[in-house]
């Protein structure tokens, strides 16, 4: 009897807290979700309060989905996901491509060209920005979508080394079996690794596309015209000092933003776990 | 006969290493190692993109000594990463380990607490933090309700500015988590009977047994966050852009001003091979310090 009231108030206490944490972990988003439901006008009363005096819904996402300096937001949206997709399918075809080979391929090199691509992990994007913004520039890709999608579409180490540790998991085995069975390289690539690895396939995808989808720093340096502007640096244009004065459709617009992320996320939540837990794991 | 079969598998093998990485290969030529060789060439010049590059030696490194903004740079990077890494390490375990219960729901809280992680970098976020921490912000209007008026927000001051940014770094503390999880789960329960059997209390267990078993993971972390928290901008620009009087203007939102604002893009050079420095002598000391505390587990 005392020993099952003891574990009752210990759930008690482990629900108690582990709400009141989830609740302080939402509560930016739930004050930006309510204040994009709030007037202009009363923005700024109890701006912690999360229930609006006076609701403006449709007018804030109406005036939001506009756009900034004529263009409409969904251009600014356009954009993006073009970068997205054609930088997401190259980076993961390529990171996949290159991790089958550093896990099970012997060839000549392997091991420098391993080492190469895990010291392009360590070394951060942003110091290369300035001589890639040089270099564009001379080829006149400045201002173009491509520019955006060209950094992330040969692959990117991180990814080679999620699914190469994915892959070293599966067991050698299977690649032998198939070789005796008379299946080439290429065909152990397609009909047996491929299909094994698509959980981290799936984990490497999400995280390019939510990568390419929040990235701030390049666009901000590659892109001067709004109209290729993709949805963060948008966002930025909205907050202009000298023509800030529309809170409502910037909220609004920032909720946009974050809907396809969560969604995906949503959907996909155990691939993206996982696909982080393993990559503490096995190093 | 087997040893031309071994040949030419072995030739077959080359050829199909070097079609499956070539599209990386080029990758790595033109977006990595192009950039790199040029930015170490542009360190050592005078260039604002309108001249040809005029070679000047070391007087670019040697700008760095006198620059303040450079000094105030590092040190603005260095105490967030400092304050930030191990806050949101230790909270990230304090949760892993809360959560590393039997009870209902722990999917539930486990993802509540990762959505942040997953759009922490987004300006959206950005803008939150802005709003919450700034004039007129939730903060502000919050303590106007108990009846306490600040004259200057958070972001307003430059003592209190950088806490708002450290503040949303914690905040993202929920991949951290997701790794310890994964660790703690990896402890053989054997060991934690044991050590009750022999009349172990929690904080002792935590110490000898938990503690020691995810220092592998720990360092992982570690190693990861360092760089991440070298490597912070976004922030630092939408939130409160380097101010109030740089006490938040981070290495790279440096590095950006330099290049994008001045054009003295020999200059931002030589700041980004200083920082690759930084980050690899960082790096470099932590490996060189996992033989001390790092317990690998033989199998």
């Amino acid at each position: 009897m005392s020993s099952s009231v003891k574990k009752r108030l210990r759930s008690v206490r482990f629900h108690f807290l582990t709400i009141l944490l989830g609740l302080i972990m939402i509560y930016p988003l739930v004050w930006l979700l309510m204040s994009s439901f709030k007037s202009n006008r009363t923005m700024f009363q109890n701006t912690f309060s999360l229930w609006p005096t006076e609701w403006d819904i449709l007018k804030n996402y109406q005036s939001g989905w506009s756009g900034v300096s004529g263009i409409p937001f969904g251009k600014f949206i356009l954009n993006t996901l073009i970068v997205d997709l054609i930088g997401t399918a190259g980076c993961v075809v390529f990171s996949v491509m290159a991790a089958y080979a550093f896990a099970r391929i012997q060839f000549v090199g392997r091991k420098f060209w391993f080492t190469c691509c895990i010291i392009t992990m360590l070394i951060p994007s942003q110091v290369m920005v300035v001589p890639q913004y040089i270099i564009f520039k001379k080829m006149g890709l400045i201002n173009t979508l491509i520019s955006l999608a060209l950094p992330w579409f040969f692959g990117t180490a991180f990814f080679v080394f999620l699914i190469m540790q994915f892959i070293r998991g599966l067991p050698i085995e299977l690649d032998e079996a198939a070789e005796i069975d008379g299946c080439s390289r290429i065909g152990i690539f397609f009909r047996i690794i491929f299909p094994l690895t698509s959980p981290a396939i799936v984990t490497s995808t999400i995280f390019s596309f939510y990568w390419i989808w929040q990235d701030f720093f390049q666009p901000l340096v590659f892109m001067s015209k709004p109209q290729l502007y993709t949805v963060s640096l948008a966002l930025n244009l909205f907050l202009d000092p000298n023509s800030l004065n529309n809170y409502g459709g910037l909220f609004a617009m920032s909720i946009i933003s974050l809907i396809p992320v969560i969604a995906i996320f949503l959907i996909f939540q155990k691939y993206l776990v996982e696909g982080i837990a393993t990559t503490g794991m096995k190093n | 006969m087997t040893k031309t079969a071994f040949q030419s598998k072995r030739s077959k093998d080359n050829a199909t290493g070097y079609i499956l990485i070539a599209p990386w290969l080029i990758g790595f030529f033109l977006m990595f190692l192009v950039p790199m060789v040029m930015s170490l060439y542009l360190s050592f010049t005078n260039y604002t993109m309108l001249n040809v590059p005029k070679w000047i030696g070391l007087k670019n490194y040697s700008r760095m000594l006198t620059d303040k903004d450079f000094w105030q740079s590092l040190k603005v990077t260095f105490s967030y990463t400092f304050i930030l890494v191990p806050l949101r390490l230790a909270f990230a375990l304090i949760v892993a380990m809360i959560l590393n219960t039997k009870h209902k729901g722990i999917g539930v809280y486990r993802a509540v607490y990762y959505i942040p992680s997953i759009i922490g970098g987004s300006i959206a976020v950005s803008i939150i933090w802005k709003e919450i921490f700034g004039n007129n912000g939730v903060l502000m209007s919050l303590l106007g309700a108990f009846g306490i008026h600040q004259k200057v927000s958070v972001l307003g001051n430059p003592h209190t500015a950088i806490w708002a940014i450290i503040s949303l770094g914690v905040w993202q503390f929920g991949s951290s988590m997701l790794i310890f999880l994964a660790a703690l789960k990896q402890i053989p329960a054997t060991y934690y009977e044991a050590a009750r059997i022999d009349g172990a209390g929690s904080f002792c267990i935590f110490r000898k047994i938990t503690l020691p078993m995810i220092t592998p993971v720990i360092f992982f972390n570690l190693v990861l966050q360092l760089i991440n928290g070298f490597k912070v901008f976004t922030e630092g620009y939408i939130i409160t852009d380097g101010g109030p009087m740089n006490s938040t203007l981070f290495y790279v939102l440096n590095l950006y001003r330099r290049a994008f604002t001045y054009f003295d893009m020999g200059y931002s050079c030589a700041l980004a091979w200083i920082l690759i420095l930084i980050m690899g002598i960082f790096t470099a000391v932590l490996f060189k310090t996992q033989d001390s505390w790092v317990y690998y587990e033989k199998k």
